[in-house]
């Protein structure tokens, strides 16, 4: 259970987050996390059914890409802690990391991450999401860390939940949908992919990330060819 | 196994009951189970609070009717019902001595063999949601180091049992959340699978889809389920835009 002091300590440093650009609540939750554990960087990922459906807050731009990352490759914290429930703890991407998660790992440690920590949102047992940690050094979470960071993601996980009940019936609340361009294109070019293959939308999706990976780029451009009609994916077995 | 394993097993069945498919029943019957498997004891009998307050058997290690009817008498007096007002451990080491402090619970429980008992709260925080009864066949105190063993397990579930009703309390805005992060992936989908059919962009994919969600007068998630899921296609949008019904 959080203690009441921890508590005070997180919406306090969430109140005092500095950022340039403008921050929603879920971004301050991050930048608190970035504050209070000394971290490279921190995102919270929107899951639903082990499908990414949106990044609801992050502390710096960056971190986005590496969040969506682990869901292009099907691999990584964020991944398994949304698939087991349970918080996935990596202090080093360079020696357990590395073999745990092979290709994440590799594109991790190239961006300068060297540990991560995953908290799945929870409320009971339903899952909304995760909250993942970052740091640019290795080494394990202590006691006082993980307390912490258990209780970021409870809070994460009802500022969200807060944040929607004020939503228009059916739409998602805007401080909760602030996907950069990429991703409707992502979408949209599953839906191209589905009929171009004759197969449902998980596997069109599957087969686009297949193919961003096999080519070696990154799944927005990829995305974007298809949507122009510069690429189509044949069947090609 | 020993006894340890069995206890670290017990811990874990419990932490791991919060994130399956919770039966708040049959979670609290395994709990009652392990008790009488772990402790020193020969019944055990969980009490909870309802939503008027009052304590309501919820289970109990035996279908013993005796057993229940012991934990029955509790709505009003007994070691579980102080124990839940208190927040506090309750016991009596000799029930036959302690007629007079509990009256009712005290001699049928006597009666039907049980000569002491230890009530321990399920607290959260400081407050308490229920209590459980270790009943024992001899006079006397339980082994030591039964009573914080039993007060841990019975902490681990109240806290589930907290989780699993905020759980159920915030199950409509999870689903609100859930319907809308999916409906927003499954309109842009359906723009891809419009522009791909009738060979537009997916600009003009979206108006199609909007237009006909407008002259339908459907919301616009409907239509672009409709399109994923292969009830609606390109043709029939393209249709609809020249003002012909279908459907």
């Amino acid at each position: 259970m959080a203690s009441p002091d921890r508590l005070s300590v997180v919406l306090r440093a969430m109140a005092d987050t500095r950022s340039d650009g403008p921050v929603s609540l879920v971004d301050r939750v991050c930048l608190a996390a970035v504050e209070l554990l000394s971290l490279q960087g921190a995102g919270v990922s929107l899951i639903v059914e082990g499908q990414l459906r949106g990044t609801a807050g992050v502390s710096e731009a960056g971190i986005t890409a590496i969040q969506e990352l682990q869901f292009t490759l099907g691999e990584g914290p964020c991944v398994e802690a949304w698939a087991s429930a349970q918080p996935v703890l990596e202090p080093d991407l360079d020696d357990r990391g590395a073999t745990r998660w092979p290709a994440f790992a590799r594109a991790a440690l190239e961006a300068g991450v060297r540990a991560m920590f995953a908290f799945p949102l929870r409320i009971g047992a339903i899952r909304i999401g995760v909250l993942v940690l970052y740091r640019d050094r290795p080494g394990a979470l202590d006691g006082e860390d993980l307390a912490f960071g258990l209780l970021l993601a409870d809070v994460a996980t009802q500022v969200i939940l807060g944040l929607q009940a004020g939503a228009p019936a059916e739409r998602l609340h805007d401080l909760l949908a602030r996907e950069p361009a990429h991703w409707a294109e992502i979408h949209q070019a599953t839906g191209m992919v589905a009929l171009q293959l004759g197969v449902p939308l998980d596997e069109a999706f599957v087969r686009l990330r297949a193919y961003a990976f096999a080519s070696d780029r990154p799944l927005r451009e990829v995305a974007r060819e298809v949507v122009a009609r510069r690429l189509r994916l044949e069947e090609a077995r | 196994m020993t006894r340890e394993d069995r206890i670290v097993e017990a811990f874990v069945e419990l932490a791991s009951a919060m994130v399956e498919q919770f039966d708040p029943v049959e979670f609290l019957q395994g709990l009652a189970e392990r008790c009488v498997e772990l402790l020193d004891c020969a019944e055990v009998g969980v009490l909870l609070a309802d939503t008027a307050g009052a304590l309501r058997v919820m289970a109990s290690s035996s279908e013993r009717t005796e057993a229940l009817e012991i934990l029955q008498t509790q709505s009003e007096e007994g070691p579980c019902f102080e124990s839940f007002h208190r927040a506090q451990q309750v016991f009596s080491e000799d029930l036959a001595a302690d007629q007079g402090r509990w009256p009712t619970f005290a001699p049928a429980a006597v009666e039907k063999g049980f000569r002491s008992v230890y009530a321990v709260p399920m607290r959260v925080r400081m407050q308490a949601l229920g209590a459980m009864n270790f009943f024992r066949a001899e006079p006397g105190r339980i082994a030591e180091g039964d009573l914080p063993l039993g007060q841990g397990l019975a902490d681990i579930a109240a806290v589930a049992l907290v989780q699993e009703r905020a759980g159920k309390e915030s199950r409509g805005a999870v689903e609100q959340l859930q319907h809308a992060l999916t409906s927003r992936v499954v309109i842009e989908q359906a723009k891809g699978m419009v522009a791909e059919q009738a060979g537009i962009d997916v600009d003009a994919a979206f108006v199609r889809l909007r237009l006909h969600a407008r002259e339908h007068n459907r919301r616009l998630s409907e239509v672009a389920h409709d399109v994923v899921d292969g009830r609606l296609d390109a043709r029939a949008l393209a249709e609809s835009r020249a003002g012909t019904s279908n459907r």
